[in-house]
């Protein structure tokens, strides 16, 4: 093997490496990922509530606006829960007669990579960034609010734990749990995604309120606070 | 005359078809966005009524949902709970949902509260 010894062949490995990995990976969510998850955006602007009642992950396309790269490869090597009712909850749930619970035998487990593979398909998902604009037109500047008065603010005011879970066993379940939501998401889409859930999504299960500048940044900062207080 | 009679037959038949398509279109909305307070049955049971300070409206209860106009229901789904007093929990759906969307899930609450 004399060329692995030769300097050009060496650069060229350590080169191609990485980019083998990543073609790898695309070539890898499109055949183990894209069943359920949406890799392409769908055309602009369309409502299709079809799409919503029969969707069976959460779309991807976006992934590289959205989350945290750290969280998302360790996320794929131990995935946990996110949504405790599915991501259409109405297909979890059943009726008793004390009230619609979650049918827990519907939720299975999220498939797990193995560490290099879990590193190389965060790479690629990471690359999926159309909405770059839209997060450098976000005026958020991530800031303090005190545990208290951000609880009282996400529940009693704005009703966001009537969906969402602000501690493990605390809110609505049809939403993501935002207890992790910091960790999770990166500080600009959350900022984005609750001024307006319907430019991320038409059709989201998410009602868009009539926020200000201020409103979004004490709930992104609530979430913030839940993280710094370990929860 | 017969010809008058003809033509309000056939107008109410129409009427009474697009209603129905309103309502099976406003079936599958309910079961999108509302039952997850409101309940699969309607019954104001959803999976979240458990963690919610005030509970949903169950829209299966005639006697609380005959007291209320079509125009009270439009306006409470849209403009959310705020807006006629109810409580925030119940949220405004007007910049998801279209009017359209919204006249369809009323017809629908029509049929949930009411058919027997
Ligand atoms: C059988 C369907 C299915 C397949 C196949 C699948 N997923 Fe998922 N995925 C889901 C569901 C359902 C969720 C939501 C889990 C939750 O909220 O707890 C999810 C969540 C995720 C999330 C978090 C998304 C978010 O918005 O919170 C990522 C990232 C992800 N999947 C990546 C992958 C990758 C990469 C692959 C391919 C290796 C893959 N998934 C294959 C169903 C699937
Ligand atoms: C009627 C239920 C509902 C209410 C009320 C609600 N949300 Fe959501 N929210 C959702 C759902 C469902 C999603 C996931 C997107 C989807 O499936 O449509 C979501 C997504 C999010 C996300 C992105 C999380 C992720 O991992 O994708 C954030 C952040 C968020 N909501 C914050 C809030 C805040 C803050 C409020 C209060 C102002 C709020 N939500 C009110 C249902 C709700
Ligand atoms: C986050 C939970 C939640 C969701 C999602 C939700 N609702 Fe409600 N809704 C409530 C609550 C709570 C009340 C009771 C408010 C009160 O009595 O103060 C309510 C009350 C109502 C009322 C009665 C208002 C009145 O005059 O008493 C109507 C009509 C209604 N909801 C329709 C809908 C429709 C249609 C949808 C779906 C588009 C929907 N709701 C989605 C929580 C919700």
């Amino acid at each position: 093997m004399k060329s692995s010894a030769n300097p050009f062949w060496t650069l060229l490995a350590a080169l191609c490496v990485p980019l083998a990995a990543q073609a790898g990976a695309a070539e890898q969510a499109r055949e183990q990922c894209a069943a359920c998850h949406a890799l392409d955006a769908p055309e602009p602007g369309t409502r299709n509530i079809d799409e919503r009642l029969t969707r069976k992950a959460p779309p991807l396309y976006y992934a590289g606006n959205k989350f945290r790269r750290e969280w998302l490869e360790s996320w794929l090597r131990q995935p946990a829960r996110i949504r405790p009712a599915g991501v259409f909850p109405p297909a979890h749930a059943k009726s008793t007669p004390q009230g619609d619970v979650i049918d827990e035998s519907t939720l299975p487990a999220h498939v797990a990579l193995p560490a290099d593979e879990a590193a190389a398909m965060a790479d690629f998902l990471m690359q999926l960034r159309p909405f770059d604009d839209r997060l450098a037109a976000v005026r958020y500047q991530p800031g303090t609010i005190s545990l208290r008065m951000g609880q009282m603010n996400f529940s009693k005011f704005k009703g966001c734990d009537g969906c969402h879970r602000d501690a493990p066993d605390v809110g609505g379940v049809s939403g993501p749990e935002l207890h992790s939501a910091w960790k999770r998401l990166q500080p600009q889409f959350i900022a984005s995604f609750i001024a307006d859930p319907t430019a991320w999504d038409p059709n989201t299960l998410m009602p868009r309120m009539e926020l200000n500048d201020a409103e979004v940044a004490r709930l992104a900062d609530y979430l913030k606070a839940l993280q710094e207080d370990g929860s | 005359m017969r010809r008058t009679a003809l033509t309000l037959v056939l107008a109410l038949a129409c009427a009474s078809a697009f209603a129905d398509e309103g309502a099976r279109n406003g079936e599958k909305l309910y079961r999108v966005y509302c039952t997850q307070c409101h309940g699969l049955q309607g019954n104001g049971k959803g999976i979240n009524a458990a963690h919610l300070s005030v509970q949903p409206r169950d829209h299966t209860d005639t006697a609380e949902m005959s007291a209320r106009t079509d125009d009270d229901l439009f306006k409470a789904i849209k403009e959310g709970g705020k807006a006629v007093n109810k409580s925030v929990l119940m949220p405004s759906w007007k910049a998801n949902l279209s009017d359209e969307d919204v006249r369809a899930l009323v017809a629908y609450l029509r049929e949930l509260c009411c058919r027997k």
